[in-house]
């Protein structure tokens, strides 16, 4: 026999097809392997949504609850901050105020716009205590005026002892600081006047 | 494309590497169905590593979590159940393939100089495995691991003078517990896998030093063209790469028909008892290893207690593992393969298989007078295939072995 | 001297028989389960949380799971499968206090997450229809396949008023039911399995033509035309 039998475009194509086939397969099985990875049964029923009571909750007091193992702030804002929240000097030295810019995926569609909370619940926000920068926690500092974060500027707010980012009592960034978006607001509702729901969208009523 | 190879050829001997172990590397061309083998427990050892490492990310070894975490990749780890079946067949596809491949060498000789290193590399791998494996059994710390661990760990305690102390420091307690598991953790996905690892690129490099035999157990070197390159060989790549590809998809289906249609295989891949956490209170009626220890098991088995010791019994089973290394001197047949062997070997190691996988069979079995008998019997003919052997291959008829391969 | 006993104890178990085979000479019946049958199986799990739950957890196993693979709602599965307020992520425990189980039965009755797989089907539901009357027990009933089970006839009421083959079929969804606790992967493993099977054997016929092909070379004795 001679080299002539030896049909070259055949073997091309066998190569080919087989390697195609094969390349498939290698998908086929890498998909359950990297599957293993994402959150088990036992993680998301971990991080199934929580109850919090506020009944007890005072104005300027702040609570700490993990949901899916992050800090989550449910803090009640008296009448001062949400004026503070409100007004144009603050409002001028935020990078987005109202959530439409860098920061439009950080909150649920129905949170209103400067006080980032539940329509009708103003005084109350929850808010994702994860700094947008490399996810320290930030530290409460709701004293307006304090010294070492601006003197009369500073109506309240976070700031973030990492790499000094500073956000306005509805989790709202400053300008110029390394933080780029506001603050994670999660999905909630209330259950009843005193009870929030973290995790969960408001039922459509 | 060209320039990308030079570039890497001029700091690292790629292209040299390839050519000289696969597509210049000269290979038999009379290769049949028992040569798979080889590529095959290559690619059960990548399958366990990568299975091994999914699975140690969700496995915790702690005696008080270990059977839970088991059962947590089982059931709430997305595709757990899958990875964990891979590991547990593939435990024992490997075994499978190995006992093959050993067999392998048996039939043509292989262990036969020149090879006798790349029969010890790989006797120190079988060993090396079957550490690895019974390290492995006893992480899911359902009550086979747990007693199967207190059995085998025990043969440690009856050495005599040292024993119970050697006992106590082996186990970092005074029984199988919490630290025994924990430095089994250890030893079965750091320390044996990088001695698996580094073993077989050795018997690989000691292979590709002599070149393989093949079932006419000629050395295809003697007989080369006027280029050097040997009559009877071919290359590696693409010939050879090809054909391991198809037996590779082939076993791959064999496995996967266990894997997802009997992956306990009726108890034989991972027993019912281990079904039930470990409890060191209560022993299950009937304890034995898996399968692939079980004529090793047996040997211990079938010695008698002397001397108010077990310790007889355990350097029996010890002396049928370390008589195998001896295998390339005790054979002093002129002939390697079974083809042109006397009909006194083909008799010789027709009673060794049966011997062996007589013994792996009392193995599993509850020991009965008979089960008693048959295992000394048995023992005494698998020890007798290798003390004889010197006798026996010097004498008998060969039949004269071809220039060229056949077939 | 402890390390001795400790030797002793294991390696007598090497030398000594083992024909304490004793449960394995009952004969069971076979309990001819289908895993695939989800009518059997929603049966099983509605008849496991009446009649077993109670003392029996299954605590490797979650609510919404079973939710998912027996096409049942969560809403179902709150109102048919959980009694004691808990979540649907939740495993299934018992809400038995442990004391009183002591009390009861001399102990804390099993967790059958995986009785299938340690005791097989056939053991199940055989066990399950082998109670007899026996005065001498404290519940006034005894096993003949588990001899002196600590443990009462629960099927009994559900045994009234129906036929033998009713009863044995009940019996097998919650044999059934155990199956797939036992192993809930089961489902989608046997679903699978002949598509993965059907997938390399395709990639089989392609490798094996390849080969033939490149094999050709070989055959004809002209494996080095290549360069």
């Amino acid at each position: 026999m001679s080299e002539q039998t030896i049909d070259l475009k055949k073997r091309r194509f066998l190569t080919k097809a087989t390697s195609v086939v094969g390349a498939v397969g290698v998908g086929f099985v890498a998909w359950p392997f990297l599957s293993t990875m994402k959150p088990s049964a036992k993680t998301k029923a971990a991080g199934a949504p929580i109850d919090i009571d506020i009944s007890k909750l005072e104005a300027g007091q702040l609570v700490r609850v993990l949901w899916r193992k992050k800090p989550v702030w449910i803090f009640m804002r008296d009448e001062k901050a949400l004026d503070a929240l409100n007004s144009d000097e603050l409002i001028k030295s935020l990078d987005d105020p109202d959530g439409t810019g860098n920061s439009k995926n950080q909150q649920p569609s129905y949170v209103t716009s400067n006080f980032r909370s539940i329509k009708n619940k103003e005084s109350v926000a929850v808010i994702v205590g994860v700094c947008t920068h490399l996810g320290c926690s930030p530290t409460y500092r709701p004293e307006p005026g304090a010294a070492d974060l601006g003197g009369d500027s500073w109506p309240g707010g976070f700031y973030c002892p990492c790499h000094g980012s500073k956000f306005d009592l509805a989790g709202r960034v400053y300008a110029g600081v390394p933080a780029p978006t506001n603050l994670v607001i999660p999905p909630y509702r209330y259950v009843s006047d005193s009870l929030i729901r973290i995790g969960v969208d408001p039922e459509i009523t | 494309m060209k320039n990308k190879q030079s570039w890497i050829d001029q700091r690292f001997p790629l292209t040299k590497v390839f050519n000289e172990h696969l597509a210049e590397y000269y290979t038999p061309r009379n290769f049949n169905l028992w040569y798979f083998f080889g590529g095959l427990a290559m690619l059960m050892l990548g399958m366990q590593l990568v299975t091994g490492i999914f699975l140690t990310m969700h496995y915790k070894p702690d005696s008080a979590y270990a059977f839970a975490s088991v059962e947590y990749i089982m059931r709430d780890v997305e595709w757990g159940w899958l990875i964990r079946y891979l590991h547990s067949a593939g435990a024992s596809a490997f075994f499978i393939v190995i006992y093959l491949h050993m067999y392998r060498a048996l039939l043509y000789g292989s262990y036969k100089g020149p090879r006798e290193l790349i029969w010890i590399l790989g006797m120190v791998l079988y060993v090396a495995l079957m550490a690895e494996a019974f390290f492995g059994y006893v992480l899911p710390w359902g009550q086979m691991s747990f007693w199967g661990a207190q059995v085998i760990i025990s043969l440690f305690g009856s050495v005599p003078v040292i024993g119970p102390d050697l006992l106590v420091w082996l186990l970092g307690d005074y029984a199988v517990g919490d630290a025994a598991l924990n430095r089994f953790f250890s030893l079965h996905v750091i320390a044996l896998p990088l001695i698996l690892v580094v073993l077989v690129f050795l018997h690989i490099v000691a292979l590709h030093a002599v070149g393989s035999n093949n079932p006419d157990g000629i050395e295809i070197k003697k007989n080369k063209d006027k280029d050097g390159i040997p009559k009877d060989g071919i290359p590696f790549h693409p010939y050879y790469t090809v054909k391991d590809i198809m037996g590779v998809v082939a076993f791959l289906w064999l496995l996967c028909a266990v894997v997802f249609y009997a992956p306990a295989l009726n108890g034989y891949f991972l027993e019912h008892a281990n079904f039930i956490e470990a409890n060191p209170l209560k022993t299950p009626e009937h304890i034995a290893p898996l399968w692939y220890l079980t004529p090793f098991y047996s040997v211990l088995r079938a010695i008698p207690p002397m001397f108010g010791s077990q310790f007889p019994g355990v350097l029996a089973m010890g002396a049928a593992i370390v008589i195998l290394f001896a295998l390339p001197w005790l054979d002093r047949s002129p002939v390697k393969s079974i083809r042109y062997r006397s009909p006194i070997y083909k008799w010789a190691l027709g009673v060794f298989v049966i011997s062996f996988i007589m013994l792996g069979w009392l193995g599993v079995q509850p020991v009965t007078p008979l089960n008693a008998l048959l295992a000394r019997v048995f023992t005494a003919l698998y020890f007798a295939f290798f003390i004889l052997m010197p006798w026996y291959t010097s004498i008998g008829k060969t039949k004269e072995v071809p220039e060229r391969v056949t077939g | 001297m402890k390390n001795n006993t400790i030797i002793n104890l294991a390696l007598s178990l090497i030398v000594i028989s083992f024909n304490v085979h004793a449960s394995s000479k009952v004969h069971l019946d076979h309990a001819d389960t289908d895993i695939s049958n989800t009518a059997s199986l929603q049966n099983g799990a509605k008849l496991f949380m009446n009649y077993c739950s109670g003392c029996h957890a299954i605590s490797f196993m979650r609510y919404n799971r079973i939710g998912e693979d027996l096409g049942l709602s969560d809403e179902l599965v709150a109102e048919n499968l959980m009694f004691s307020g808990n979540k649907l992520g939740e495993t299934i425990t018992t809400a038995m206090p442990e004391d009183a189980a002591a009390k009861w039965f001399g102990g804390t009755p099993p967790d059958l997450s995986l009785v299938a797989r340690s005791k097989g089907t056939d053991w199940i539901y055989t066990y399950l229809r082998s109670f007899y009357e026996d005065e001498s027990r404290i519940f006034g009933v005894n096993n003949s396949v588990l001899v002196n089970a600590s443990m009462p006839d629960v099927l009994w009421s559900l045994k009234q008023g129906q036929t033998e083959a009713n009863f044995d079929q009940n019996v097998r969804d919650i044999t059934n039911f155990l199956d797939y606790v036992g192993e809930p992967a089961k489902l989608i493993r046997l679903k699978l399995g002949k598509w993965v099977l059907l997938f390399l054997g395709i990639l089989f016929i392609l490798t094996y033509l390849l080969k033939k092909e490149y094999w050709k070379d070989v055959k004809y004795g002209i494996w080095r035309p290549r360069d």
